[in-house]
């Protein structure tokens, strides 16, 4: 039996990386909850996120807290070239079959990458701490990094933010009624298309904001966008796709799967939590939380 | 008109003469064309005729090449048991895997079989002690082709192009296979799920058997092409079933044309060509690759059969593919 520190020390391994992952997703699931489209981009969104942060952090490096705002901006220019591809291209696939979107969110993974080669280049970078949370903390015997406690606090905190948005306003009744009917919620006046790109560019915006959060924890390389959606996926099919809190569950599940699959198979935990996601799909593709579709 | 003519005994006899240009990089660009062809029409039977959006179609191309693979490097098997072996493996799997994927519609479909390959992918990735895990199975043997050089034609033709001519006859026999099965009244029926299944339901059609066959068939295809692949390659790796890889077959399909028998293979020619052109001037393929398919999706989705097609044929006033498209589009505008 191993000792407490040591599998504590996993499960707050895990519950970072699933803190992460769970702002990820949940922009993930946001835009499918609404537009109904697999965005197959997100996971470049995050990647350029991360770059986006490491450029801003360099511009702006003597501001003693610099990171935050490189942070914030990077979230804001991802959820503006989100918009911008929404309102150029993605909203003219709509009404054509799900093939051509997912080809089209695709077309965009192929494109972001390249273009991300172009600009940052191929070798490893990487972002130091903010200097505000640079210490660590003991507990339980267990070294946390200040960073690591905060994003487990802030990651929730965002996207519950999010979710007192959709509930509580009337942006978030707007937003919710075009999840489940746009035609009437057209005729009853609400600018449809707006919403549309409004929803794709809010969770662009958790994505740019996940990879500008992660860069002092991970390094920033190419191959980091389709290696992050496929775990965005796995959260949001097991917790329910366009289920708010399905993708907290799903994210702390899949967080802790990874992290104590490693203790009992040491090669097959990816491939624990792809199962775990199939045998989700076929016994309730809605997903845990999730509700079916129609 | 098109049916007299029996197409995949003209591809062979033009493509026959490739290896006889005395260039082996015609010879290797031709065999990886004729591999991705048949790869790419296997998956075109769910896509085109049975509109199943399949994204993990790379899983059984990879199970087909691993099974080759293994049986020929590790056991010295012969090559034609391997080949079918790879083929029938991969179906053994399209048909476990199929039986739930089939149970979903659309967008969850994609997804589940998606998911399938990513385990299918982890698992080649780590199983060592089998697959080899991230350092795959190189130096998979070529198979054994003496014997065709002493035929009289080819008695001057390298290995390589020997085993060239040994994957269009493959390929070829492949595709008259698949073609007997989209015109067959199994085929028939797959067109009418794909255009209507509420309908062909009614009338007494067990869709999920049908697409469930359709599927264990496409899985076999795409395990020949996997196996054939992994010989050519000299290798297989567990990157032929990540699902990036997935995408491939569906961007061929769409390039040439999803609407058309020999579509996905006019795209594989396509995609290879202009792959082996781009990368000569610039690294960035990927970036091209996006570019021509936002292009293809926007501007010409009929692919490039439907394209020409679309240029050949008269226009009537009357024809029922731009209505519906232009009323979508005002319906968007709101």
């Amino acid at each position: 039996m191993p000792e407490f520190s040591f599998l504590f020390g996993q499960f707050l391994g895990g519950l970072t990386a699933a803190m992460f992952l769970f702002l990820i997703a949940s922009g993930l699931s946001l835009i499918f909850g609404v537009l109904r489209v697999l965005n197959f981009a997100h996971g470049s969104f995050y990647m350029v996120g991360a770059y986006l942060a490491w450029q801003l952090v360099r511009w702006t490096q003597p501001a003693p807290e610099a990171f935050w705002i490189a942070a914030l901006g990077a979230a804001l220019g991802v959820a503006l070239l989100g918009g911008i591809i929404e309102r150029l291209l993605l909203r003219y696939l709509y009404d054509r079959e799900e093939l051509y979107q997912l080809l089209f969110t695709y077309a965009l993974v192929l494109i972001i990458a390249d273009a991300a080669k172009v600009l940052w280049g191929t070798q490893q970078l990487s972002v130091s701490r903010p200097p505000s949370l640079a210490g660590s903390l003991q507990l339980f015997g267990v070294t946390v990094p200040h960073y690591n406690l905060c994003i487990m606090l802030l990651g929730p905190m965002i996207a519950f933010g999010f979710w007192l948005v959709l509930q509580r306003t009337a942006l978030g009744r707007i937003v919710r009624a075009a999840a489940l009917d746009r035609e009437t919620l057209g005729t009853l006046g609400a600018n449809v298309g707006w919403v549309y790109t409004g929803m794709f560019m809010a969770g662009s915006f958790l994505a740019g904001l996940g990879g500008a959060l992660v860069t002092p924890v991970k390094s920033i390389v190419p191959g980091m966008d389709v290696e992050i959606i496929v775990e965005a996926f796995i959260v949001v099919v097991i917790g329910g796709l366009g289920s708010f809190w399905g993708t907290f569950l799903g994210a702390v599940i899949y967080g802790q799967v990874l992290a104590f699959g490693i203790l009992i198979f040491p090669r097959f935990s990816i491939f624990a939590v792809s199962t775990l996601m199939a045998v989700i799909l076929i016994l309730r593709p809605w997903g845990l939380l999730g509700r079916p579709i129609r | 008109m098109s049916r007299r003519i029996p197409w995949a005994l003209v591809v062979f006899l033009v493509a026959f003469w490739v290896p006889f240009l005395g260039s082996r990089f015609y010879t290797f660009v031709a065999t990886d064309i004729a591999i991705l062809a048949l790869f790419a029409m296997s998956l075109n039977l769910l896509l085109g005729y049975t509109s199943l959006v399949s994204f993990g179609h790379a899983a059984y191309f990879g199970i087909g090449a691993y099974t080759c693979a293994l049986l020929m490097k590790s056991l010295g098997a012969p090559f034609l048991p391997s080949l079918m072996a790879g083929g029938l493996t991969a179906a053994g799997f399209a048909l476990v895997f199929g039986f739930f994927c089939v149970r979903l519609t659309k967008i969850y479909f994609a997804m589940l079989t998606l998911a399938v390959a990513q385990i299918v992918w982890a698992i080649c990735f780590k199983w060592n002690d089998v697959t080899g895990g991230e350092q795959g199975l190189p130096s998979v043997p070529y198979p054994d082709l003496a014997w065709m050089g002493s035929l009289p034609i080819l008695e001057n033709l390298r290995l390589g192009d020997l085993f060239y001519i040994v994957v269009i006859l493959i390929v070829l026999l492949g595709i008259a296979a698949l073609r007997r099965i989209v015109d067959s009244p199994f085929g028939r029926i797959l067109t009418v799920i794909r255009d209507n299944p509420e309908r062909a339901q009614f009338v007494g059609v067990n869709v999920r058997l049908y697409q469930l066959a359709a599927f264990v068939v496409a899985g076999f295809f795409a395990g020949i092409s996997g196996a054939l692949f992994g010989i050519f390659n000299r290798g297989v790796f567990p990157d032929f079933i990540y699902w990036t890889k997935s995408a491939e077959p569906l961007i061929m399909t769409i390039l040439g044309g999803m609407g058309s028998f020999w579509g996905p293979a006019v795209g594989a020619f396509a995609l290879v060509v202009l792959n082996q052109q781009v990368t000569s001037y610039t690294e960035y393929w990927p970036f091209v690759m996006g570019a021509i398919l936002i292009l293809l999706l926007y501007v010409f989705p009929g692919g490039i059969v439907g394209t020409i097609e679309t240029a050949l044929t008269p226009a009537r006033p009357d024809s029922s593919g731009a209505t519906p498209a232009a009323s979508q589009q005002a319906d968007r505008g709101a």
